[in-house]
């Protein structure tokens, strides 16, 4: 999760109605954090979803903060906020732990990954699936993800499908999120068939809270997916698919392992057929603009 | 090099640093908990620890293993995790003959409780049959789940309340020569689904009253379903299970249910729950831990309960309740509250809570830190029923914890399946036909037990391994008494379709102790809610005499106190349940202090 952080062209004499509607159209930079943060504070308020302030807390401090240092450092410029905001709150609603290090821990990794791990100037993986992965599989004793907490709630679950269905249309990247769930559905009866399982026990994990975050923030993080739009829905298939392999493997965390997964080596892939197809006039770099 | 790639290279390494980090921590944990690994060597042990455990259950005569109960056929398919609760201990001195007995229930149709009469001679006797309160699983009237002992009616002998699945029963103890069912001249409803119970006198009128905690709903029949809508609504914050039960005791062996009255209303999936007076009112509170959900903590004004978990702290993050003990760990005359949680590598985190009291002032709401991190005391894997005790007699409070919930294959986990069901809408995780089949897997199986030695710095060290607990059955309850009369508490472990555990303790001479039984005129004859402050070598601590604690379980009535070496006892007070404060400047070190409240 790295920010929905489609540019908008400046409109110096766009008129005051126009420019409300352009405001919420949602082609905003500030949308999605916005967004994300009433997810977490409906979560909350209403089932109380944070063991703690603080952690949270200390999530988005230190993401923003590692930004910030490393934006400076790196690029020479004070970068802008919008994306490691997101970053640290995913990870403190996500990343589940009783101590304090993990939160901490995770948002570094999350933000220091889209400066070191780039290829052709583009970072890789999404960071806070990147990182989240990471601290999953080097300190499973210490964190687990976001699976449970959310009260089970059929109108918290509606309210947020609404909310985060609504925003995505705006932001043209719906089709990502209808094919993984489409994809999903069918891959879930499919499993269901395989292992004798009730189908709804199949499709129940789609319905927590994970899913809403993964499906809103994670699969459609414009940095870390593929530019097509028939791209985009085949690495939405993909990740689907690899999901469901995991998952006959009984891995709990298998949509944020599967686009761990998927993300880069789609992502290499495009950068290998553009660098094959590019004009050789043209110099040999991808996604012109593209800062961390 | 340009000032470009110095900055990268000075970022790889950084980044090579963080993704190792959580490797060094791991490996400073694993250091630090050495000590639980390490196989036990008494006279090690006992040198450095200040004491062993063995188990001697055998020995002793008791060759008990629990029968879990075979509920609904439509719960086939994950019978072992509806059926997972039954097996529990509780220690009373039915005959009044001055040595603990042991009351352990099982919980198959057709199975028999077992009452093990204390031989004084280190064995013990089954004594249920003749005594009328072994066959008490019959088909029709649902299984035991667990016991807890209290003069209801202060004639001086220890009544038996049993928690079931089922029919509650209210057994009076005929002087301890047999026991009779009163439970429809008592009032009891006809059936409750429980798992929790305990006794307290929450009026102070000086008659035992009884809190019962229903888990699942009071209206299903667990064996004759009517549909498989019995699971709860959700892993954390359901409100479907059984409704809580305040029997006011009315005297004449009659109680009348008041809980709505006195401001007791949930339906929270209670576990477990103890009483004692949290904010020295002179009234008992009570804290209920939940499953699947936060806790409650009820403040007593003596007349009615006011509910303060989230007010408290204890009642805001959800977890899986399974175990309220409370103790007071830091010798400061406060009791910190111990909730046991469900934690797995990899899968849940949720740690256990152990709620210390914040420094308050007078006149300001009762407030709670969660400092088991801190303390050492927070991941007991699928905890059950834990209690604190001084199991060295070095004048500090440990912890004992069991844990395990379904072990069965070894290879094969739950795990994935549970998950991704306890995830789902409240509509499928409420339904236990959308459940998975757990086809013979384990499910946070043969888990290593936790000992838990308090260093009095502010510390507990899991000696579990070292001190010879060594034992990965699916534990649930755990009971505290000096069983033999010796000065040292044993450990009674309950476990789910396993052996009944008995370990005997052995404890360094060099450590002193003293105990105290204590008995009410005023107050209830069995003095539960009654305070005990020892107060020597410039410290002290506080225990009550308590109606049921831990998970399943009762400890035994009388106190036990460990000194340390050459203590200096400076003052010694109970705080009856009627409010009398009573001196005791002639108890003794090394011995049991009897104590009967002035009339």
């Amino acid at each position: 999760m790295s920010g929905q952080t489609i540019t908008v062209a400046s409109a110096p004499s766009m008129p005051p109605a126009t420019r409300w509607r352009k405001w919420f159209s949602l082609e905003n930079r500030f949308v999605p954090p916005i967004f994300i943060t009433l997810i977490l504070l409906i979560g909350h308020l209403s089932f109380g979803i944070l063991e703690s302030y603080k952690k949270t807390l200390l999530a988005i401090t230190v993401s923003i903060l590692t930004e910030l240092v490393l934006g400076r450092t790196v690029t020479g410029k004070w970068p802008h906020m919008a994306s490691a905001y997101i970053s640290g709150i995913s990870v403190g609603i996500l990343l589940r732990s009783p101590a304090f290090w993990p939160y901490a821990l995770c948002a570094i990794i999350a933000i220091t990954s889209k400066y070191v791990i780039r290829v052709k100037n583009r970072h890789l993986w999404n960071p806070s699936n990147f990182a989240i992965c990471v601290i999953l599989f080097l300190a499973a004793e210490s964190v687990t993800t976001l699976s449970i907490q959310w009260g089970n709630n059929l109108w918290a679950m509606l309210v947020i499908w609404f909310l985060g269905s609504t925003i995505i249309w705006r932001l043209r990247r719906f089709h990502i999120c209808a094919v993984y769930v489409l994809s999903f559905l069918v891959f879930a009866v499919l499993r269901a068939r395989m292992v004798g399982d009730p189908l709804v026990a199949e499709i129940s994990p789609i319905t927590g809270p994970e899913y809403q975050l993964f499906i809103f923030f994670m699969i459609t993080d414009p940095k870390t997916t593929v530019r097509p739009r028939w791209a985009q829905c085949v690495v939405a298939f993909t990740v689907a698919a690899v999901e469901m392999v995991l998952r006959l493997r009984s891995s709990i965390y298998a949509p944020l392992y599967a686009l761990f997964l998927v993300g880069p080596v789609a992502l290499l892939i495009e950068n290998w057929w553009a660098l094959r197809h590019a004009p050789a006039s043209q110099p040999r770099t991808l996604a012109p603009g593209v800062t961390p | 090099m340009n000032r470009s790639a110095r900055i990268r290279l000075v970022l790889t390494v950084l980044f090579v640093a963080l993704l190792a980090t959580p490797l060094v921590i791991k490996r400073l944990a694993l250091q630090r908990s050495r000590a639980a690994s390490t196989e036990l060597d008494a006279s090690a042990a006992l040198t450095r620890y200040g004491f062993y455990l063995s188990e001697v259950s055998h020995a002793a005569g008791v060759d008990f293993v629990h029968h879990a109960p075979t509920l609904d056929a439509k719960l086939g398919p994950i019978m072992p995790e509806v059926a997972s609760m039954g097996a529990s201990v509780s220690i009373v001195d039915f005959n009044r003959d001055g040595w603990p007995d042991i009351y352990v229930t099982d919980s198959a149709y057709g199975s028999a409780n077992r009452l093990y009469q204390n031989m004084h001679d280190g064995t013990f006797k089954d004594v249920a049959p003749e005594m009328g309160i072994a066959e008490v699983n019959q088909s029709g009237t649902g299984v035991s789940m667990g016991a807890v002992w209290g003069d209801y009616d202060n004639d001086g002998y220890e009544d038996l309340f049993l928690i079931k699945w089922g029919r509650p029963e209210l057994y009076h103890n005929d002087h301890g020569h047999g026991f009779t069912r009163v439970s429809e001249e008592a009032g009891l409803p006809p059936w409750i689904n429980a798992n929790t119970a305990v006794w307290l006198d929450y009026d102070g009128d000086g008659l035992l009253d009884l809190f019962v905690g229903g888990y699942y709903s009071e209206n299903i029949d667990l064996w004759h379903l009517k549909n498989t809508c019995m699971m709860p609504d959700s892993f954390e914050y359901a409100k479907n299970g059984g409704r809580k039960f305040l029997f006011h005791n009315l005297g004449h062996g009659r109680f009348e249910e008041v809980s709505a009255k006195v401001g007791i209303d949930s339906r929270r999936w209670a576990l477990a729950s103890a009483a004692a007076d949290l904010r020295g009112t002179g009234h008992p509170d009570l804290f209920v831990a939940n499953d699947y959900g936060v806790s409650e903590l009820y403040l007593n004004d003596g007349k009615r309960f006011h509910e303060a978990g989230a007010a408290s702290g204890v009642g805001f993050a959800p977890k899986s309740g399974m175990n309220v003990a409370m103790g007071d760990i830091f010798n400061q005359g406060k009791y910190a509250i111990y909730v046991s949680n469900i934690s797995e590598d990899g899968v849940l985190i949720q740690g256990n809570n152990l709620w210390v009291p914040r420094d308050g002032q007078p006149g300001k709401p009762l407030a709670y830190e969660n400092m088991a991190r801190d303390l050492g005391v927070e991941l007991g894997g699928w905890s059950f029923g834990a209690q604190f005790g001084d199991l060295n007699n070095d004048g500090t409070l440990d912890i004992y914890l069991t844990n395990g919930y379904v072990s069965a294959d070894r290879k094969r986990s739950y795990w994935y399946d549970f998950a991704k069901v306890a995830g789902g809408n409240a509509s499928i995780i409420g339904d236990a036909a959308h459940w998975p089949a757990i086809d013979g897997r384990s499910h946070s199986g043969y888990q290593q037990k936790h000992v838990w030695l308090n260093d009095g710095a502010g510390r507990f060290v899991d000696v579990a391994r070292a001190v010879g607990v060594t034992d990965t059955h699916d534990g649930r309850a755990v009971a505290l008494a000096d069983l033999f009369n010796r000065g040292a508490l044993d450990v009674v472990v309950a476990n789910q379709g396993g052996p009944l555990l008995l370990y005997r303790n052995t404890v360094t001479a060099a450590n002193q102790w003293i105990e105290f039984s204590l008995e009410g005129s005023t107050s209830n004859r069995s003095a539960i809610g009654a305070r005990v402050t020892v107060r020597w070598n410039g410290q002290e601590q506080v225990q009550e005499v308590s109606g049921g604690s831990g998970f399943a379980a009762q400890n035994d009535r009388r106190l036990h106190f460990g000194l340390g070496k050459n203590p200096h006892l400076e003052e010694i007070v109970v705080r009856w349940p009627s409010g009398k404060l009573q001196k005791l400047p002639d108890a003794k070190p090394g011995q049991l202090n009897l104590v009967k409240e002035p009339s």
